[in-house]
């Protein structure tokens, strides 16, 4: 596979694409652990749904 | 699990735990086997090796239309239906929709400098997807400036209606107006007019990069559902100690 004289702007393209794809993808993980920190802790202190069960428990 | 299951938060959540795994493997093997193709794939006899970033930069531009057009059909859950999950969706597909538009922005502007001789010009379909852009990063913000998630939804529902108005403008903009863009190759009357050896290489990333959406939209709606059960655990806790 040769790229020619436009490598750099092939190159580029491609390594854009996958620094923005993983960002992303960093991003909706630690905000998905935050979350769940955060419902955690305020159950910790007392506090709890109406429904009485577990803010946490997505299953 | 019919439709009017996933209207409860709680069903959602269950779902998107069983299905998320197997969507995120489907994503990556498909994205594999997309860069695969897209590296094998041949030169073209005008674009040279410049071809290659086609296959990026056209499932980026289709999403990025995708995306607007997700979030106007959640709009009109929100507006009409008033369904729960509604502007859960259209929040946390509009980051999601920013980052395609912006690497379909980009990576356009890395294929037109060696094959138009310029990075950018002020043409019809540049500009509406830069539009599109600007229209993206003005939906976050009002999320963000608006405390209430219920209020901010329907101002956002409806600014993102206006919005839609741009999506046939930046369909049609290489047909209506005479712009540096090629015209539609794939989506086309008459079929597509790409070859085969460029075609299916970019069908095989365009599906990877549709399912990696649906893959981080699912995974981004649970995120915005637990940020709503921490908000409403400090509110309740807050009452608490107020009482």
């Amino acid at each position: 596979m040769a790229l020619g004289p436009y490598a750099t702007f092939i190159v580029t393209s491609y390594a854009l694409v996958a620094a923005v794809v993983l960002i992303l993808i960093v991003w909706i993980a630690i905000d998905y652990r935050r979350q769940k920190a955060q419902l955690r802790e305020l159950e910790a202190s007392g506090v709890t749904r109406r429904s009485g069960r577990n803010a946490t428990d997505i299953r | 699990m019919t439709l009017l299951d996933l209207a409860n938060p709680t069903k959602f959540l269950s779902l998107t735990a069983r299905v998320l795994p197997w969507l995120a493997g489907a994503t990556a093997i498909l994205l594999l086997i997309g860069l695969y193709q897209s590296a094998m794939a041949p030169d073209d006899y005008q674009q040279r090796a410049t071809v290659k970033i086609m296959f990026i930069h056209v499932p980026n531009a289709w999403l990025s239309m995708f995306v607007w057009g997700v979030m106007s059909l959640s709009a009109l859950g929100t507006l009409v239906w008033r369904h729960p999950l509604a502007d859960v969706a259209a929040k946390a597909a509009a980051p999601i929709g920013a980052a395609f538009t912006f690497l379909a922005l980009v990576t356009g502007s890395l294929w037109g400098k060696p094959m138009w001789g310029t990075y950018w010009e002020w043409d019809a379909r540049l500009t509406s997807v830069l539009i599109l852009f600007l229209m993206y990063l003005g939906l976050i913000a009002l999320w963000r400036a608006v405390d209430d998630p219920s209020r901010a939804a329907r101002a956002a529902a409806i600014l993102t209606l206006v919005g839609a108005i741009n999506l046939p403008i930046i369909k049609f903009s290489v047909d209506w107006w005479n712009t540096l863009h090629q015209p539609a190759s794939v989506m086309r009357m008459g079929g597509p007019s790409l070859d085969k050896a460029f075609l299916i290489p970019l069908l095989v990333m365009a599906l990877g990069f549709s399912l990696l959406f649906v893959t981080l939209h699912l995974a981004a709606m649970r995120n915005e559902i637990l940020r709503r059960r921490v908000r409403a655990l400090q509110m309740m806790q807050a009452s608490q100690q107020a009482a």
